[in-house]
């Protein structure tokens, strides 16, 4: 491997470690890498180039001192930007937030800092991560680097695009409906969408409280484990995170699949919408599960059916409160007017795009007198069901199986004008979301067309160690992670 | 579980007032977007009103937790320099809003 | 036909916890503006709120004081509407699950007893404060633009709500009045109604007196006294009486009292009725309180105004002395006053009239001077036995409470003990009867007036300290 860039987190560890070269080199490895591909991609909304140096030169004076903070320590990571950076401008892509620098850092951001790693900059979303295919930027949309005619994937499109370009070693995302898996799918990296509670939200900036939650792309499912670990635990700041310990995503990387049970979901393996080249790899991915020693059953959840419908109740309706802060008072746009409630409502008009007008829109009708209980409560009544279909299934399964979307990345511009198309394309993510539960991503293949096809993971409520020992055997079977270097030489210098 | 797709609330969205609920200054064109657009939406989203739920209690968070505190002792504020910097418009080290027109 | 009033309260109490409901800033009132605050009380993006403990510990404990159940599973919501002064555009707040609820309230009234009824009590936290600038009336509408300040926003509040149970301004009033007592025993607020640290709302109807239903309701708003409670509602009946009896219908509506004019205003009326769109804060969790957990409060719980008023009527008070000492910071002394032997009355007294005149003189209250209940034991014996004068006894008490030791220390060292020993008072007697023989012939004609002037010798004599009464009694003999 001639290029840093290329590197995986853990080969780049060794690396670092045995002073084959220095977190310097590294980070400029990824500076170069950036550089040869944004014009083309536009993964980044700011890239922080003297930050990322200084937290270079700290890691770099941390080794020789003979401080080791673990598996991140110099390693360049970029976070979606949704995620609070203290004296870095936090936008959310959203022009409501321009030139808005925050005073804080999100908790894994501090943690991230405390383990060392460089923060490089940060990356492109949907606006307020409302979307699935990072097209609903404010600041310009992002393209696949396997073909740059397709999107990413999102809304945490950025992200995916820079760890399967090389301008990261790793990313953070955040997933409310697919938001990690469906890009990670798209930009065939691996993407982990931790039990809800896992990962601090605190200093995330919120789309839909109860379904937010933050984890990490990287190139290889054992270096997400590592990301993983860094970022996981209980934080007091945030109320809902969980207070046990944490369950440890590397255990069991290397134990294979002898004996464990794997379901595959009915209703997400076929019918309209689904692709059969989709559906063939993830049958084939499974096969090769069983050959490993797996049992494999389908299992059929009906409630998932419904979880598409309860989730744009849901999701809407809590955005509709959650994006109520940004009034041109205290931080961002301000568009005026005579009085306040006409500046707010300018404020607002012009400062959000045409997607999270909708949706705090369609929140807003949703939780609106004499509508509540036909539509909010309902949809969390479906959302019991949902978790109850999950819990009866993990009563005869260890992990459920799926694709990650039901179609490779599609071309820029085909959805863009129909939302409920664009919303189908995160069907097979949106089930675990509801239910609170960990789901990852990890690329099986190409389809026809030299797109990646991603396979979705599904485990109980902490069960991330038996999460990523499928995945780490997908992993394998599939040598799917020697193909990054594909995607960075796919994308035109 | 019955299927009955039939039964709905009958969508009738008065996107205006919902827009000035939600504080939201619309301009014609958009208003007939998301009056053609809303209904769609909301039409699939009411699917959830086929599914018997007779009994089911709702799920508000995906984490079965209670009373999760803090103890009560002053940590660290903001610097206000810092806050005020971000702010569109002060005065007097507040900020400053144009005439209010009504009281909460 | 005669009309009735049907009159309900909801009452905000400000807790004076040291930090906020959901973050650590404190909760501080004289600060520099837009000091105290941080993400999360400021709204900033991504910030989360995690609930006070003692703030709902102190909550229940205002359930209990008022009666109520305490809920065993509540949670807190949204409340959606925008005003600049909230920083993230909704309160956080309770709805259909409150903490407190089915309680009640006791209050005197003419008639005897009334007991109202208390809806419920929940938690939420308060908004910024916003001031208004030019415009000459000082009133919102008017102004040019207005400045926010965030430090009080997130302050815990308690929304206390009645039901319609009051058919008089004054019992409202009353009611109103035994709550603050009640929130200030259990010292979870300093209940200031003149910093809006308690501030209520009133509601009421008229209906035709002798029927049960309601008639249309009008809200009260902007009434920063007790006075101006009851002024407001005495104003609104009239008003109300008079549409009626014309009439007229009664418009469902805010009103704002206008103390000046003294009279209630309708309130610009809203583009369109508030929704709230209330539902479940999912950046919280459920509060769930067992029974273990409630018994731990209720055994912290001191005592409430009505329980001490009655104690104090059981130690010898009449009622209206039992109350007053109730009131305030003089329980507990008194308390400690009768335990150590004081006379009830006398020591009622003392507490209600000369401790509480010092201590508003000197803007403190009685709990922060070193008076103890035996000093005021002391104190009302000394005067008993006539060691002390009255007002030689103001003099003490007041050296006692500026920290120069007990009565007794006091009177010594001030040299302010009167000569009250017959034996020690003879010796001058003597001297004075020896030194006017025409006083003393005239007396023995039964020349009572020349007793007076005697008297005056003996005092004139022992330099102001002899007890007059005993003097007296020794020149008679």
């Amino acid at each position: 491997m001639s290029d840093l860039a290329d590197l995986t987190i853990s080969a780049a560890g060794v690396g670092l470690r045995s002073g084959e070269f220095s977190a310097t080199d590294l980070l400029e490895a990824v500076h170069k890498r950036a550089t040869m591909t944004e014009a083309d991609l536009h993964a980044y909304l700011t890239i922080d180039r003297v930050g990322a140096a200084k937290a270079a030169v700290a890691a770099e004076s941390a080794f020789r001192r003979g401080e080791d903070h673990g598996p991140l320590q110099g390693i360049p990571i970029a976070l979606k930007d949704n995620m609070v950076t203290r004296a870095i401008e936090t936008t959310a892509s959203s022009k409501i937030l321009a030139g808005w620098v925050p005073p804080y850092d999100a908790t894994v951001v501090s943690r991230l800092k405390q383990a060392g790693s460089v923060i490089i900059g940060k990356t492109n979303l949907d606006e307020f991560a409302m979307g699935s295919s990072t097209e609903n930027s404010a600041y310009g949309l992002t393209r696949n680097p396997w073909n740059p005619d397709t999107v990413p994937g999102g809304s945490s499109g950025g992200s995916a695009a820079a760890v399967a370009v090389g301008s990261a070693l790793g990313s953070l995302g955040s997933d409310t409906g697919g938001s990690i898996r469906q890009p990670a799918s798209f930009c065939g990296v691996v993407g982990v969408k931790p039990t809800y509670g896992l990962v601090s939200r605190y200093g995330l900036i919120a789309f839909a409280s109860s379904l937010d939650q933050i984890g990490p792309f990287t190139r290889t499912v054992g270096d997400a484990a590592l990301l993983l670990q860094a970022i996981a635990g209980h934080d007091p700041m945030d109320s809902t995170s969980y207070q046990g310990a944490i369950p440890d995503a590397t255990s069991g990387l290397d134990a294979g699949v002898q004996g464990l049970r794997i379901g595959l979901i009915t209703e997400m393996m076929g019918g309209e919408g689904y692709d059969p080249e989709v559906i063939a790899a993830t049958r084939a991915t499974v096969s090769k599960l069983e050959n490993a020693g797996a049992t494999v059953t389908e299992i059929s959840m009906p409630s998932v059916d419904y979880a598409l419908s309860a989730y744009y109740l849901i999701a809407p309706a809590e955005c509709s409160a959650n994006l109520a802060r940004f009034d041109g008072v205290r931080y961002g746009l301000r568009v005026g007017g005579s009085t306040t409630e006409e500046m707010m409502a300018n404020t607002r008009g012009e400062g959000f795009g045409p997607e999270v007008k909708r949706r705090i829109l369609l929140g807003t009708y949703a939780l609106s007198a004499g509508y509540y209980d036909a539509y909010y409560a309902q949809a969390q009544r479906v959302r019991t069901l949902v978790i109850n279909d999950f819990n009866r299934a993990y009563e005869t399964v260890d992990v459920l199986i799926s694709p990650t979307a039901p179609t490779t990345a599609f071309k820029v511009g085909e959805k863009a004008s129909d939302p409920l198309a664009m919303y189908l394309s995160d069907i097979c993510t949106i089930p675990s979301n509801l239910s609170g539960h960990p789901g990852m991503s990890v690329p099986v293949g190409l389809d026809a067309a030299g797109l990646p096809i991603g396979v979705q993971i599904l485990a109980p409520a902490l069960g991330e160690p038996v999460m990523f020992r499928v995945a780490a055997e997908i992993e394998r079977q599939a040598a799917f992670a020697d193909r990054a270097v594909l995607a960075t030489s796919a994308v035109p210098r | 579980m019955p299927e009955d797709e039939s039964v709905s609330v009958p969508v009738d969205i008065d996107i205006a007032r919902v827009a000035r609920l939600a504080r939201i200054s619309l301009t014609g064109t958009e208003l007939g977007i998301y009056e053609a657009q809303l209904p769609v939406i909301i039409d699939h989203a009411a699917r959830v009103q086929a599914l018997d739920t007779a009994g089911i209690e709702p799920t508000s968070h995906p984490l079965p937790l209670a009373n999760v505190f803090r103890t009560d002792s002053v940590g660290d504020c903001l610097d206000r320099d810092e806050v005020l910097s971000q702010a569109p418009e002060t005065q007097d080290h507040q900020f400053v809003v144009p005439r209010i027109m009504d009281e909460a | 036909m005669t009309y009735e009033a049907v009159i309900g309260i909801e009452t905000h109490v400000e807790l004076s916890t040291s930090s906020k409901m959901f973050c650590a800033c404190p909760v501080d009132t004289d600060s520099e503006p837009n000091t105290n605050v941080c993400p999360v009380c400021l709204g900033l993006p991504g910030a989360l709120p995690v609930m006070n403990e003692k703030a709902v510990e102190w909550a229940m404990m205002i359930g209990h004081g008022l009666n109520c159940e305490i809920v065993g599973h509540s949670v807190m919501s949204r409340k959606n509407y925008f005003y600049p002064d909230m920083p993230k555009n909704y309160q956080i707040s309770q709805y259909d699950l409150p903490l407190c609820i089915n309680g009640h309230l006791d209050i005197e009234t003419d008639e005897g007893v009334r007991r109202v009824g208390v809806t419920r009590v929940h938690m939420e936290e308060d908004t910024g404060k916003s001031s208004h600038i030019g415009g000459d009336s000082g009133r919102i509408q008017d102004a040019l633009y207005s400045l926010i300040d965030f430090n009080r926003a997130g302050t815990p509040l308690m929304e206390i709500v009645s039901e319609p149970d009051m058919r008089t301004p004054a019992e409202a009033r009353a009611f109103v009045s035994e709550l603050r007592e009640i929130v200030l025993a259990l010292g979870v607020s300093d209940a200031k109604l003149e910093d809006g640290s308690m501030r209520f709302d009133g509601n009421i109807s008229m209906r035709p007196g002798g029927t049960e239903g309601f008639g249309v309701k009008v809200e009260i708003k902007n009434m920063n006294s007790m006075r101006s409670l009851q002024q407001a509602l005495e104003y609104e009946i009239e008003r109300q009486t008079e549409l009626l009896v014309d009439g007229h219908e009664v418009v469902q509506e805010t009103r704002h009292w206008n103390e000046g004019a003294g009279k209630t205003e309708s309130m610009r009326s809203k583009e369109e009725a508030f929704d709230y769109r209330y539902f479940p804060e999912p950046d919280l969790v459920p509060l769930a309180v067992d029974e273990a957990w409630d018994r731990r409060v209720l055994a912290e719980l001191p005592e409430l105004p009505s329980q001490a008023r009655s104690r104090f009527e059981d130690l010898g008070l009449d009622p209206e002395a039992a109350a007053l000492v109730a009131r305030g910071e003089t329980g507990p002394l008194f308390a400690a006053a009768v335990e150590a032997g004081a006379d009830p009355k006398s020591a009622a007294n003392w507490l209600t009239g000369e401790v509480m005149a010092w201590t508003r003189r000197n803007n403190t209250d009685p709990a922060a001077t070193p008076l103890t209940g035996k000093h005021i034991a002391q104190l009302s014996t000394m005067q008993g036995d006539g060691r002390l004068s009255a007002s030689a006894a103001k003099e003490v008490l007041g050296w006692v409470l500026a920290g120069e030791g007990s009565p007794e220390e006091v009177a010594e060292a001030r040299d302010l003990v009167q000569m009250s020993d017959a034996g020690e008072l003879q010796g001058i007697v003597d001297y004075v009867l020896a030194e006017n023989p025409e006083a003393v012939a005239k007396l023995a004609e039964g020349d009572e007036k020349v007793l007076g002037y005697l008297v005056g010798q003996v005092m004139k004599a022992s330099g102001g300290k002899a007890d007059p009464k005993l003097a007296r009694e020794l020149l008679a003999t």
